[in-house]
């Protein structure tokens, strides 16, 4: 087996590797992320019907389908549903919620403070350095647009 | 507004994901990390706000609409308050949502103990 | 020089236990398992003291079965998966035995025994083999939070939550279960980073130990009831397969793999089978040596398989290395008279 080189070992591998569920993997995305966002604009039209403000209304949704989601979370129901929806809950703000979540649940053994304090970033940290890196990005370009 | 559109839209997002997550090496971490600058692009560009008038939550609560929050939150602080805005604008915009999680992630891990995984 | 160890005084199985989690009790094996735990908790409050709970317990009935004190014991060899293997050294430190921890990633149970056997054909005496891995504390090492709702690929491998412990004894015998050869694995580069195909990258290292094996004992695959590996799972054998197609077809004729025998593998989630050290653990505790013992089989070669990683190693594009060390385990003066039961049957 020292023989075979890199190329032939990748080769092989790749030969004997099933390939994912592409078409029902999509499909479900599809249909459980269109649904999540159906929902949530539902909810958007609902608030907006009992008096509260576009903006607010918005953000209000936002804040109920992160709350669904950390629930379901530490109900351990998210999981079983995301192995089937795949990037159709993870996409969603609902993947978000559920990463500090599951994060938060699961570094608790550790502790409070270098457990879930140092840990509850872990997976959701990606996402919220490079939204800030790319806002600032962004708004040092809209500055420099505004001064000329 | 469309119903059918937020539908559409919202899963055509997911879908694209899951093509990407399916058909090459990138991670999970990798795409939404994209998806959130592509936020940040797409309302820099002008698109998102039209977008978003077309079909609300389909584009808003896919993290692409995380990063057109931070980009709009940066431009408005900008237009008020110059180079400063640069630095307070995005989280400032964000930060109910960053801080309903957090708070909510910190609450349950005081009550829910996790259960190993189940196929 | 052969690197082939024959034991002049093969070491004697006397007692081996396994005890399992949720999944392992619903497999095909599951009822052969001396404890689960529905829970996988057994009654610790992290999952890292459970895996360690797990091995004590294991080692416990082992003895138990046996009828002997852990005082009897001149040595434990043993190992897990996690950081710095602490769940042995945990679970185990309260037996007051000197101590040996391996580390040979899901290759332990074999390294362990081949460790052990080392020591106990010099000196004799008496001594214990332990294997332990937990499917929520590796999910935690080395993926993701375990209520973290992602997507297994279908090269993807399901850790054990499982542990095995074996009594050998060096004393000389005239029937029973013995670990008559060893031989140590070859690092064998895995050709991937992929830590999602880890069944893949092992199966180079299972191939290189299994045809130097046949290479320098001169045996044939002939000679063997089973060969047996560790975790390959579904893809890891089927590149195995393709490795051996053309010189060893009868090695794929006789080939097992403790990673296919664990779980129910029409069940969508399994993916590609069983992988962790607890997998060929397990599966020989509940499968392999109650055969040998009845006299059912006579001999079998275990090559529990190990992928070497980390998951910084991952992260910073290093290949993953596969190794597969290798034990021969046999059946002596048990086929012709099976009905009488030698110390570890069940």
């Amino acid at each position: 087996m020292q023989g075979l080189n890199e190329k032939e070992k990748s080769a092989i591998i790749k030969k004997c590797t099933p390939k994912s569920r592409v078409v029902k993997n999509t499909l479900s995305a599809f249909f459980v992320g269109g649904g999540i966002c159906l929902f949530a604009e539902l909810l958007r039209r609902l608030y907006i019907y009992l008096g509260e403000s576009e903006e607010n209304a918005g953000i209000f949704a936002t804040l109920s389908i992160v709350l669904i989601g950390g629930i379901f979370t530490a109900l351990g129901i998210f999981d079983r549903l995301a192995r089937h929806a795949g990037a159709g809950t993870l996409v969603p703000i609902t993947g978000f919620s559920n990463s500090v979540v599951s994060s938060a649940i699961d570094s608790a053994s550790e502790g409070y403070i270098l457990g879930v304090g140092s840990k509850i970033f872990t997976v959701a940290g990606p996402v919220i350095l490079y939204a800030t890196v790319s806002g600032v990005i962004y708004g040092l370009l809209y500055y420099i647009y505004l001064s000329l | 507004m469309n119903l059918v559109l937020t539908f559409l839209v919202g899963g055509a997002l997911c879908a694209a994901a899951q093509i990407l997550i399916d058909k090459t090496r990138l991670s999970p971490a990798r795409i939404l990390v994209g998806y959130v600058v592509l936020g940040v692009v797409l309302f820099a560009l002008g698109i998102y706000t039209p977008l978003f008038e077309a079909v609300g939550c389909g584009i808003s609560i896919p993290l692409v609409g995380f990063g057109a929050a931070i980009g709009k939150g940066v431009k408005s602080a900008v237009d008020t308050d110059g180079l400063l805005g640069i630095l307070t604008g995005g989280l400032t915009a964000t930060s109910s949502g960053i801080t309903a999680t957090l708070f909510l992630g910190f609450l349950l891990s005081l009550i829910a103990h996790g259960k190993h995984k189940k196929m | 020089m052969s690197r082939i160890i024959k034991f002049a005084t093969p070491p004697t199985l006397l007692s081996f236990s396994a005890v399992g989690g949720y999944e392992e009790r619903r497999g095909p094996l599951g009822d052969r398992f001396d404890l689960t735990d529905p829970t996988e908790k057994f009654g610790q409050k992290t999952w890292e003291c459970a895996e360690a709970e797990m091995s004590r317990l294991a080692l416990n009935i082992a003895l138990g079965k046996l009828g002997i004190s852990h005082t009897e014991l001149d040595l434990i060899v043993a190992g897990d998966l996690q950081n710095q293997c602490v769940a042995s050294a945990i679970g185990l430190s309260s037996f007051g035995v000197p101590y040996l921890g391996v580390y040979g990633a899901c290759s332990t149970a074999t390294e362990s025994l081949a460790v052990l056997s080392l020591f106990l054909s010099q000196n004799g005496g008496m001594g214990a083999a332990v294997t332990s891995s937990h499917n929520s504390a590796a999910e935690r090492q080395f993926r993701n939070p375990i209520e973290y709702g992602g997507q297994r690929t279908p090269t993807a491998q399901w850790t054990a939550t499982a542990a095995g412990a074996f009594l050998l004894s060096g004393a000389p015998t005239e029937r029973g279960v013995r670990i008559t050869e060893c031989m140590a694995g070859r690092m064998i580069d895995g050709g991937t980073t992929d830590a999602t195909n880890m069944g893949a990258a092992m199966a180079f290292a299972a191939a290189d130990s299994i045809i130097t094996y046949f290479e320098q004992s001169k045996r044939s695959p002939t000679d063997f009831d089973y060969i047996v590996t560790g975790d390959l799972g579904a893809v890891g054998t089927r590149v195995l397969y393709e490795l051996l197609s053309d010189k060893y077809p009868s090695v794929i004729a006789r080939h097992l793999d403790c990673g296919n025998l664990l779980y129910d593998l029409k069940k969508r989630d399994v993916h590609s089978g069983a992988s962790g050290c607890g997998t060929s653990a397990a599966v020989l505790s509940t499968h392999f040596l109650p055969m040998l013992s009845r006299g059912e089989i006579g001999s079998i070669l275990l090559l529990s398989t190990g992928a070497l990683m980390s998951p910084s190693s991952v992260l910073q594009g290093q290949n993953i290395i596969g190794i597969a060390p290798a034990i021969r385990i046999e059946g002596v003066g048990l086929r012709k008279q099976p009905q009488n039961g030698f110390a570890g049957h069940i």
